[in-house]
């Protein structure tokens, strides 16, 4: 049995914001962290791993810096970790992510035991888009936002949580879950995780390595055959603080029955 | 010469900054307020490996090097000055001896618990006749059999109260002066050992700080550490180490406080102005940010020499000289930047510079700093 985490390297959203002239995420000049809830996804990979002993591969599509992100999930506990890097598979949207991403675990390979897991969302696109689409792409059955996960056997129950409520699912193996961060807490790298980061197995599937699969079609890849175009992005204007009455009195009441009125609400 | 972080102390940076921001830093106001040992931050640590950092994994160790540990007690500092103390303590003055000078058998069956954290260390020298002048013991070991029976009394033990395994040294042969001092491995649970009182502190007020006491305490002779006649040796080679430590908890000590006074001044306005906009707090902070700088350059090289084997006493004395200088001056400034806030407990720059002071002092003062620094030089 094994685990294969797909975690994605994404702008610190709570520096500063920057924004090319074309409207496209200036990632250079941003702080990178690992997308909040793909660190829910490993952890619950570690988990399991901890309770069953399975093996953890980590895979990210990015550019040559996304390693550190990958041995800094080592050196929490993963096995191995995959690098999908190649200038044809840069500005990729969704669509063309998660085919590039399928044919990676692809090459990886989905045995009948095994879980693919992804977060729910990256916090640059949030999109949730990517977990779903890999998971039809390598025909497996997909469980979205768990929020809890219990193993027995080939079977997976699976808690989603959802806006108003929460639904239990039975999965059977090999399955993709997308995690939410009320899933777990992550845990820290260890400090002899850290020391053995650097000699644990880290592949890198360029272009050359995944060109031939047959989830790759080379004109729907990268920037270019990519059908989402971004024609302008801009920071929402900031909402005005709230309004605080206080007080139970029938003058405060009226007051608020005024002001909802004015506003239309009531 | 390098100055450069490898790869690895570059992730561990993170990870202890994480984990202080975290779990320490929501604690320390607490810890200090309630003079409460942070016992559960000590098994978080014994979880991430932070416990036994430099020592190799073959004795339950992370298999990592001694500047690693001295950033682990940076880091820790620059939130709580009580949990640094803990790590460091426990680390230099208990892990370190058993390890630089036991038998295979002491390090087998000690050192896997100690860095594990299922057992934490401490390290008993010092008497109340006995403090800077060390070699003034008066604790008494006396062969008898298969055992030594220890007498007397250790003071200001750090994680005293909470430790369960303790360095002590004792008086084997009262005529010959130094050579008759013995280090001992003492187990809490050995008959006749007890500890006494808790001391009320100005500073590092979360940690554990009492006294132990010996009464016909009997130690199995098999934990005789190092050779007998050996002990001040093995002391004074053991506070060499420590010395990194405490460098490095003055160290962290000051830097947190100049990071608490950056952002402060950038917020406070007076005059119109944010304090950070006044020449006069442009040019403090950055004096602070030098010392620190500087302190950290020499805490940094004594870690490395140590970790190379490379002689470095005078190194650690200049490293832990320097840093808790530092830290007690950065950490005073610090709340005088803050105004009349700095000097409530609404902010933590006034609990920094109460942890700061005991940096001048224990793990031998500042005095005695300067004596080892110039007895190298050659001035007598």
């Amino acid at each position: 049995m094994k685990i294969i985490v797909s975690v994605k390297q994404v702008p610190d959203t709570s520096g500063k914001v920057a924004v090319n002239p074309d409207g496209t995420l200036d990632r250079a000049s941003m702080q990178t962290i690992t997308n909040p809830d793909d660190l829910n996804a490993v952890e619950a990979a570690l988990k399991l791993k901890d309770e069953t002993g399975c093996k953890v591969i980590v895979v990210t599509m990015g550019p040559p810096p996304a390693e550190g992100m990958l041995r800094e999930i080592l050196a929490m506990g993963a096995d191995e970790a995959v690098l999908v890097s190649a200038r044809e598979f840069g500005g990729s949207d969704t669509y063309a992510t998660s085919q590039i991403l399928a044919a990676a675990i692809n090459r990886i390979g989905v045995e009948k035991d095994d879980i693919v897991m992804c977060g729910r969302q990256a916090i640059d696109g949030d999109t949730a888009q990517v977990g779903p689409q890999i998971a039809e792409k390598l025909h497996l059955p997909q469980v979205t936002y768990a929020a809890d996960i219990q193993k027995s056997g080939d079977t997976i129950t699976v808690k989603r949580m959802l806006e108003d409520g929460y639904m239990t699912i039975k999965v059977q193996t090999p399955c993709l879950l997308t995690c939410i961060k009320e899933l777990n807490n992550p845990r820290y790298m260890s400090v002899s995780g850290v020391f053995e980061a650097y000699s644990k197995p880290m592949s890198v599937f360029d272009y050359e390595a995944l060109k031939d699969d047959p989830l790759i079609d080379a004109t729907t890849i990268g920037l270019k055959g990519s059908p989402t175009n971004i024609l302008t992005s801009f920071t929402p204007p900031q909402k005005g603080a709230g309004m605080m009455l206080e007080g139970d009195g029938k003058e405060t009441c009226e007051k608020l029955a005024g002001i909802l009125a004015k506003k239309h609400i009531i | 010469m390098d100055f450069h972080l490898t790869k690895e102390q570059l992730m561990l940076r993170k990870m202890y900054r994480e984990f202080a921001e975290n779990e320490v830093k929501p604690l320390a106001e607490e810890i200090d307020e309630e003079e409460r040992f942070p016992m559960e931050t000590v098994e978080k640590m014994g979880k991430l490996g932070m416990m036994g950092i430099y020592f190799p994994k073959e004795y339950g160790g992370a298999g990592g090097d001694v500047l690693s540990y001295a950033m682990a007690v940076e880091e820790l500092a620059k939130v709580c000055g009580t949990t640094a103390v803990i790590l460091s303590a426990h680390t230099s003055l208990c892990c370190a001896p058993i390890f630089e000078n036991g038998t295979e058998e002491q390090k087998k069956k000690y050192l896997p618990d100690l860095c594990s954290g299922r057992k934490i260390g401490a390290f008993g020298l010092t008497e109340p006749n006995a403090g800077t002048d060390a070699s003034g013991q008066q604790t008494t070991a006396v062969l008898e059999g298969d055992h030594y029976v220890l007498n007397g009394s250790k003071c200001f033990i750090t994680n005293g109260n909470v430790a369960d395994t303790f360095v002590v040294f004792a008086m084997t042969d009262k005529k010959a002066g130094n050579h008759g001092i013995s280090a001992f491995i003492v187990e809490k649970s050995f008959p006749g050992f007890s500890t006494g009182k808790h001391e009320k502190k100005m500073g590092i007020r979360g940690s554990s700080t009492c006294d132990l006491i010996f009464e016909d305490c009997i130690v199995p002779k098999e934990n005789l550490l190092g050779k007998e006649g050996k002990g001040f040796k093995i002391a004074m080679q053991t506070l060499d180490g420590g010395r990194i430590g405490i460098a490095s908890q003055a160290l962290g000590l000051g830097e947190g406080a100049v990071n608490e006074a950056i952002k402060y001044t950038k917020e406070r306005v007076q005059f119109g102005r944010r304090l950070s906009q006044f020449q006069n707090t442009q040019f403090q902070l950055a004096d602070m940010h030098c010392r620190m700088q500087a302190a950290q350059y020499l805490v940094y090289a004594a870690a490395c020499k140590k970790q190379l084997h490379e002689p470095y006493s005078m190194d650690a004395s200049m490293a832990k000289l320097f840093a808790a200088e530092a830290a007690s001056d950065v950490t005073r400034r610090a709340v005088q930047l803050f105004g009349g806030y700095g000097y409530t407990r609404e902010y933590p720059v006034e609990r920094m510079m109460r942890d700061a002071k005991i940096t001048e002092i224990y793990e031998g003062t500042s005095e005695v700093q300067r004596m080892v620094i110039s007895s190298h030089l050659g001035v007598k």
